[in-house]
């Protein structure tokens, strides 16, 4: 396939924004490393997101990328934020809005419901994964649907849709460029916003020469999202229906509101005559006064652009085509109930938590092993699947960095503390953490004992504190030296060289 | 289908852990706004990607003929401009694909962040916005509001089924951060100041 | 005032040199400090790997310990986060609250208690970068932080000031965090390390001669990556430059 380069392209105005483009474009294909894969899933089984890391950061090439690019994002958001005064007040208006809306969910869905009946969107509930695919292809299949085109949507992630309509003989075209690449690569996105980030152009460049028939040499990004295009077009020409997700939800208006840097959202619902939305209940929002808060901090947050390329509102079906949206449970309203755990479905999926956490960075998001990866992933992942996600909320030194990005100011950090302790109390915690840390429960409980586990002067290995070294395996010094042990430690210098406590009074 | 709407309500109403939380009131955050909204509008939009074309007061369509540059079918939907093709009540959404440039005008624009609106009632098939490879666009300048607080104050949002903010051409980063224009939607997007008629 | 003195275990079993520090550094100001003999740990281990229960009995003695005292100090952060924002395991009596309270990390001790405005013994003629705990910046707001809108401040940057001599070495990411993160040093052990060689990296592109933070924990995960990497590199508490420490 050959594909055209526009000029206007290659001429960037000087000071436009680059949505995180990275400051080096070396534009030939390289001999590169191959891609690590995500976590390995066994059915039920914690998943080892360390293993996984561990992989990712092996490949040193796709983890110094993955770093820098969403370092990048990061550093992108931060100049942004300094560009809006009222920064912090639209953060505490954002969280607002959205407690408030969770307050009242019931009320705010039902008047969304008449809102946009009375404007002819047909409005169907849905209350898990399995259902909300039923209703979809109960929908597709009376208006013999067989080619479906779509735009990203974490939530038919979460309900396994695409494997769904395979079996049942409905192809789905992803229109995003990061989503198609994924979908290509029979991979699930690696992160919320930018679901191919863990990929090197030349991963990208040999899934296409396989999947689209782009030449596998080029690894130019121009030409391939070039070949993308082209690709996808006919695709998007032909399609009987649409689908798209929703970012916000306007109850007062009965709007739905889908926001995308490519467009392909805007294709997708405008050019077939059929447009399924699929979205979560905690996405509502009151009105449009509320709307603008959220719309001025989402790709600010996310890409540190001040909006994404296409903010889309849809409030009804245009004229001779119909307008479906499925709002979906699975699991939220239960969430909802859960004393420290609900302010995560304030969750806006921007992906900033993401972008800035050191874990993520260095692990890749596939190293989860479930829907959400990354600060957000490990404090709603265990509330699908406690036993198969335990193992996340472990998977943070607790630094909040991701607290504070956060537009809509979850407590993530602590969240994930709070995890830790539901999850030790309620015996989903691994035997090795358990057994450490009664034993040093015990030993720390007690001066005596803690003084004589304090083997001074014998190999290094065991001048580490009882509970780091109780597992046996010295993870410790496997890449980092031991510290020195002093000849006394200050407990001894301490007696040595001041009076102790009471003791003035009885000389 | 109904059962699961109500035992999804149902839920909810007795998962209320969270009490009632009041609505806070949004400001408009509009006292900062210069008097000039057309300066920010265009350092805005060209900050997404999008181009300004210098008005020509003699000849005021010159320079939208001047930024059509490439071969291929114009589609214009304003009356200041002729192009090659018209909408018509039976043009379909697919009917879009083969054109290059379209000339559009926007409901309105948005200073803080360079964005265009289009309603059905500019668009009149949807596709026009998303389909064309450019798009050339006339804004009144009188059309401006300075921020977003004060575009969803606009009357559009209740009177439209389908409203769109485009800003700039359509972008893409997503392999190793490269930016891409013309992921899907539009190649290129130049706006021209230019009053309503 | 009576001011009791925390050394954290990492720091009584490896780096007395900055508990010595601490205790001259705050006898300097004329306080009559005590070290309870007796103490051994906070709790934090345990409760940062979420097993509140085993962190109980520790917790216990730890009030024991301090309760007579009308301050607390420790040269850490990380525990004093613990003690003031996480001793939860146990019932909230008086005197628990009172210690809790009455918690302070040094910098914030010597910078809002104590309101010190010079250190006339103090010159550290080097090149130092700055570490700022996670805990400390983001839970004890020791200091401004990049993330959010907000005016630019630093109590340890304050504090150092008032060194002669000192200069500061600048890192690319200031506030990322060096991947100690407590137990997560050992169970995420490969992420951690990682974490800890990109900040020895930054911190020698830096063109710093030494590193400092009022956290040892942060401090020895680094100066262990350090080493392995054979990165020239010092590290040194922020209580021995203050208390006159020229090397
Ligand atoms: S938790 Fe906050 S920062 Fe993370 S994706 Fe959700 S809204 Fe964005």
């Amino acid at each position: 396939m050959t594909a055209e380069l526009h000029e206007e392209l290659t001429d960037p105005h000087a000071d436009q924004l680059d949505h995180g483009a990275a400051s080096s474009r070396p534009l030939k294909s390289r001999i590169s490393e191959p891609q690590p894969r995500g976590a390995k899933i066994r059915g039920n089984r914690p998943v080892d997101q360390s293993e996984a890391a561990n992989r990712f950061m092996a490949a040193t090439e796709h983890e110094a990328m993955h770093d820098a690019r969403l370092w990048d994002l990061r550093q992108k958001r931060d100049k942004e934020m300094h560009g809006i005064e009222e920064w912090e007040e639209l953060r505490d208006l954002a969280s607002g809005i959205k407690e408030h809306t969770l307050s009242k969910l019931d009320y705010y869905l039902e008047l969304f419901e008449k809102n946009a009946t009375a404007n002819g969107i047909k409005v169907h509930w849905a209350k898990d994964g399995a259902e909300h695919n039923a209703i979809v292809l109960d929908i597709l299949r009376s208006r013999g649907v067989e080619l479906l085109i779509k735009s990203k949507s974490m939530l038919t992630e979460e309900c396994g849709f695409r494997e769904f309509m395979a079996k049942n003989n409905v192809e789905v075209i992803e229109t995003d460029l990061g989503e198609r690449i994924q979908q290509l690569d029979d991979e699930a996105p690696s992160h919320v916003v930018v679901p191919a980030v863990h990929k090197l152009r030349t991963d990208v460049a040999s899934v296409f020469a396989k999947t689209i028939g782009s030449d596998p040499d080029n690894a130019d990004a121009h030409y391939l999202t070039e070949c993308q295009r082209e690709a996808t077009r006919p695709l998007i020409l032909s399609a009987q229906a649409g689908m798209t997700g929703g970012n916000f939800v306007v109850a007062e208006t009965g709007t739905f509101v889908v926001c995308t840097n490519e467009g392909n959202a805007d294709l997708s619902a405008n050019t077939p005559p059929l447009h399924i939305a699929s979205i979560g209940i905690e996405k509502l929002i009151p009105g449009l006064d509320d709307l603008a808060v959220f719309i001025r901090l989402l790709s600010r947050s996310a890409l540190g652009s001040p909006i994404t390329q296409y903010t889309s509102h849809f409030r009804g079906p245009r004229e001779g085509s119909e307008m479906h949206v499925v709002l979906v449970d699975n699991g939220r309203s239960e969430r909802l109930g859960m004393e420290k755990f609900w302010p995560g479905l304030k969750c806006i999926r921007c992906g900033a938590c993401m972008n800035t956490c050191p874990v993520f960075r260095r692990s890749g998001g596939l190293s989860y092993g479930a829907t959400y990866a990354g600060p957000i992933g490990l404090i709603i992942d265990p509330t699908f699947n406690v036993h198969k996600y335990r193992n996340l909320p472990y998977s943070s030194t607790m630094n909040g960095s991701c607290t504070n990005v956060c537009p809509v100011k979850i407590n993530i950090h602590e969240q994930i503390a709070d995890w830790r302790r539901t999850l030790a109390g309620d015996g989903e915690i691994s035997p090795v953490k358990k057994v450490m840390m009664k034993a040093a429960g015990e030993v720390l409980a007690s001066p005596v004992v803690y003084r004589a586990s304090l083997p001074l002067g014998r190999s290094a290995l065991r001048h580490l504190p009882h509970f780091m070294l109780y597992n046996k395996l010295n993870t410790w010094g496997r890449k980092r030296d031991i510290p020195e042990t002093p000849k006394q430690t200050f407990n001894e210098w301490y007696r040595k060289n001041r009076k102790q406590p009471g003791e003035g009074e009885k000389s | 289908m109904s059962g699961s709407r109500e035992a999804i309500l149902g839920a909810i109403r007795k998962n209320h852990v969270q009490g009632e939380r009041a609505r806070p009131a949004v400001p408009l955050f509009d006292q900062a706004a210069p008097f000039d909204l057309k300066a920010l509008f265009q350092r805005s939009l060209e900050r997404m990607g999008g181009r300004m074309l210098t008005p020509d007061a003699t000849d005021p369509m010159a320079p939208v003929r001047q930024a059509i540059v490439k071969p291929g079918p114009v589609l214009s939907c304003v009356p200041e401009f002729e192009g090659d093709m018209k909408i018509t009540p039976q043009t379909k959404p697919t009917d879009i694909a083969p054109v290059e440039y379209a000339v559009l005008r926007a409901a309105f624009g948005v200073a803080e962040t360079g964005s265009l609106c289009f309603t059905e009632k500019q668009l009149h098939v949807n596709t026009t916005g998303f389909l064309p490879q450019h798009l050339v666009i006339l804004l009144d300048p009188a059309q401006i509001v300075y921020n977003l607080h004060n575009a969803y104050q606009r009357p559009e949002w209740t009177q439209a089924h389908y409203a769109v903010f485009q800003s700039g051409p359509s972008a893409t980063a997503d392999i190793e951060g490269v930016l891409v224009h013309g992921a899907q939607g539009v190649r290129s997007l130049s706006v021209l100041f230019h009053p309503a008629s | 005032m009576k001011v009791g003195l925390f050394v954290p275990c990492y720091v009584d079993m490896f780096h007395p040199e900055t508990g010595i520090a601490t205790l001259e550094l705050l006898e300097r100001f004329g306080l009559s400090v005590e070290y309870p003999v007796d103490q051994t740990c906070c709790g934090q281990p345990m409760t940062n790997t979420g097993c509140e229960r085993e962190a109980a009995k520790t917790e216990e003695l730890f009030v024991r310990n301090f309760e007579k005292y009308d301050y607390v100090v420790t040269p850490s952060g990380s525990c004093t986060n613990q003690v003031r924002n996480n001793m939860t395991a146990i019932e909230q009596s008086d005197a628990v609250k009172h210690v809790r309270s009455r918690t302070y990390e040094l910098v914030e001790f010597l910078h809002d208690v104590l309101k010190v405005d010079a250190f006339p013994w103090a010159e550290f003629p080097h090149r130092v970068a700055l570490h700022n705990n996670c805990n400390t910046l983001r839970n004890l707001r020791i200091a401004s932080m990049s993330e959010r809108r907000e005016e630019p401040f630093s109590k340890p940057k304050a504090l150092l000031k008032m060194v002669r001599g000192i200069e500061f070495a600048d890192l690319t990411r200031p506030d990322e965090c060096c991947g100690f993160g407590g137990t997560f040093s050992v169970f995420e052990e490969g992420v951690s390390a990682k974490m800890g060689q990109d900040k020895v990296t930054d911190q020698l592109k830096s063109g710093a001669e030494y590193v400092t933070s009022s956290d040892s924990s942060c401090m020895m995960h680094q100066e262990g990556c350090a080493r392995r990497m054979g990165a020239n590199l010092k590290y040194i508490h922020i209580a021995q430059i203050l208390n006159g420490a020229r090397a």
